[in-house]
C-alpha cells in the first residue's frame, strides 16, 4: 500500500514537471476537458431560471408560454428543439427556436417584437446576467438532450432556407472579404489558438451543433445560435445581422442540416 | 456505338453538373441580405454591398472559370496604389507593430469598437492567420506560414515588389484569395503595407532570425 502511494507520488512529480514542458495543444485538450464536465457547467442554472421564465404570467396579456407551439403542438416541447428549423404555417416562414420564442412573446404575452429586439444579448463587458430569450432558449432547447438532430425537409420553404442558406454561407462581404466558408470549409483550421468548425465535416459539424446552446466561460452567460450568427457576422466587420432574421435563421438551417443525426448534449460549455 | 453512348453520357453528366453548380441563388442571397440587416445608428450599410470581385467569388464559391480569374486579377491589379515616393521598403520595426495590432472596424449599435478605431489603420491582425515571428506561438494557419519569408526569399527588388502588392490586394495574384484585400480595403495605408513589407523581408526583422 505504502509503495503503491510512493509510485502514485513520483508519477505525480513526473507528471507535474512534464506539465510546464507541454505546448499548447496539451493545456488546450485539458482546459476543454474541464469544460465538458457537465457538474460544473453553470448552464444548468439557466436553464432552471428559463423554465421559471416560462411559466411565469407576463407581458400584456398577463399570459405563460406554456401554450407556444415549437412545432410539435401547443405546449409540446419534448423533442420539439431536435426538429428544428421548420416552417410553421401561422407566421408562414421557416423559424428556429430563438425567432419561434419571439413569435410567442409577442402573440400570447403581448410583447412588443421590436422591443424585444432592441435587447436580445446580455452583455458580458459589464457582467449583465443572461436576457429572458436568452434563459427561455437554453429551456426550450434542453427539453431535446439527448435525442438527435432531425429537422424536416418537407415544405418548400424548409428546402429553400437550407439552399439559400448555404449559398448565403458563401457570400463574401464587407472591408475583411469575409465569407463564413473563409474560416468553416476547411479541417484543422485555426484563428491563434481558436480551433474553427468545419462545417463540411461531419463529426466537426455534429460536436459543434449538438452543443448549442451553450454556456460561454469568457462572457458568464449561457448563448444560442442567434449570437452565434451575430458574433461572428461583428467580426467580419459588417452591420449588426438582425436576431431572428431570415438570413440568420436560413444559416442556421443550412448548420442544422449539416449536423442532422448527431445527438443534442446540452447545455455545452465553451471558451 | 459504345464510344457514342460514353460521349452522350458524358455530355449529359456535364450539363446535369453544370446545372446543379450553377444554379445562380446570388439574386436570392441579395434579397436575404437586405432583409436582414436594418439600418440605423452604429450601422454603415454600404459595407453590405459588394464588388464585382465579392459578387464572383460568391457565386463561384471561391472557385472562378479561368476567364473570370484572368478578370478579377486585372480589376484588382488596377486597383494597386503605392507610397509616396515608391518607397515600398517601410519602417520593419513599425511593421511588427502593425502586424500584432489590428482590433478595430467593428460596428454596430451592439458592441461597436470606440469611434476612433471603426476605421481602418490599426493594423492587420496578421497573427490571426498567419505565424510569424517564431517566438510567437498563438498564430492561426487559415493562411500559409510566413516564419523566414525573407530568408527563404531574399529582398531583391522584385521580391520587395511582388510582397508590397501580395500585401495591397491578394487577390491581383491569387482570385478569390482567402486573404482580405488590406490596402484596398483601406485595412491598411499605403505607407503602413511599405512597413508590413519591410517586416516580412528584411534581415534584420526577428521573423527572420532563427
Amino acid at each position: 500500500m505504502k509503495r503503491n502511494l510512493t509510485v502514485t507520488g513520483m508519477a505525480a512529480v513526473v507528471l507535474s514537471l512534464a506539465a510546464p514542458l507541454a505546448m499548447g495543444e496539451v493545456s488546450v485538450e485539458e482546459y476543454r476537458a474541464m469544460l465538458a464536465d457537465k457538474d460544473a457547467n453553470p448552464g444548468f442554472l439557466v436553464i432552471d431560471q428559463g423554465e421559471v421564465l416560462f411559466k411565469t404570467k407576463r407581458g400584456p396579456k398577463n399570459a405563460t408560454l406554456e401554450k407556444c407551439d415549437f412545432g410539435l403542438g401547443a405546449g409540446k416541447l419534448k423533442g420539439a428543439y431536435a426538429q428544428m428549423p421548420r416552417y410553421f404555417k401561422d407566421t408562414k416562414r421557416v423559424q428556429d427556436l430563438e425567432s419561434r420564442l419571439l413569435t410567442c412573446m409577442t402573440t400570447l404575452q403581448g410583447f412588443d417584437a421590436s422591443e424585444i429586439k432592441k435587447k436580445t444579448f446580455a452583455d458580458q463587458r459589464y457582467n449583465e446576467t443572461n436576457t429572458d430569450i436568452e434563459m427561455l432558449a437554453a429551456y426550450v432547447a434542453y427539453q431535446s438532450n439527448g435525442m438527435k438532430i432531425n429537422p424536416p425537409l418537407k415544405h418548400p420553404a424548409e428546402k429553400e432556407a437550407l439552399k439559400v442558406g448555404e449559398a448565403y454561407f458563401w457570400n463574401r462581404q464587407g472591408p475583411m472579404d469575409f465569407s463564413c466558408a473563409t474560416c468553416h470549409a476547411e479541417d484543422g483550421k485555426r484563428v491563434r489558438l481558436q480551433s474553427l468548425v468545419n462545417v463540411y465535416n461531419k463529426n466537426d459539424v455534429q460536436a459543434t451543433m449538438t452543443t448549442w446552446p451553450t454556456y460561454r466561460v469568457s462572457h458568464g452567460v449561457a448563448r444560442n445560435m442567434q449570437h452565434r450568427m451575430w458574433d461572428c457576422h461583428w467580426q467580419m466587420r459588417t452591420p449588426d445581422i438582425e436576431f431572428g432574421s431570415p438570413a440568420t435563421t436560413a444559416l442556421i438551417s443550412f448548420l442544422t442540416h449539416q449536423a442532422k443525426g448527431g445527438t443534442y448534449d446540452l447545455p455545452g460549455m465553451k471558451r | 456505338m459504345k464510344n457514342r453512348t460514353l460521349i452522350l453520357s458524358a455530355l449529359l453528366a456535364g450539363a446535369f453538373a453544370t446545372a446543379h453548380a450553377g444554379e445562380d441563388l446570388s439574386g436570392k442571397v441579395s434579397k436575404l441580405v437586405a432583409d436582414s440587416f436594418k439600418p440605423g445608428e452604429g450601422q454603415d450599410m454600404s459595407r453590405l454591398a459588394q464588388d464585382d470581385t465579392q459578387k464572383t467569388c460568391s457565386k463561384t464559391r471561391n472557385n472562378p472559370s479561368a476567364k473570370e480569374a484572368d478578370a478579377i486579377n486585372a480589376r484588382e491589379r488596377g486597383n494597386i496604389k503605392y507610397p509616396d515616393g515608391n518607397h515600398l521598403m517601410g519602417d520593419w520595426k513599425n511593421g511588427e507593430k502593425l502586424v500584432k495590432g489590428g482590433f478595430g472596424m467593428r460596428i454596430g449599435s451592439i458592441e461597436p469598437d470606440p469611434a476612433a478605431k471603426q476605421k481602418g489603420g490599426n493594423g492587420g491582425n496578421c497573427y490571426a492567420c498567419h505565424a510569424l515571428d517564431p517566438k510567437e506561438v498563438a498564430a492561426g494557419n487559415i493562411g500559409p506560414s510566413l516564419t523566414g519569408y525573407g530568408t527563404l526569399r531574399g529582398a531583391s527588388d522584385d521580391i520587395v515588389k511582388y510582397t508590397y502588392e501580395k500585401l495591397y490586394n491578394a487577390q491581383a495574384t491569387v482570385a478569390c484569395s482567402s486573404m482580405p484585400r488590406m490596402g484596398h480595403n483601406g485595412i491598411l495605408t499605403p505607407a503602413q503595407v511599405a512597413d508590413i513589407t519591410a517586416y516580412l523581408v528584411s534581415p534584420e526583422s526577428p521573423l527572420n532570425k532563427k
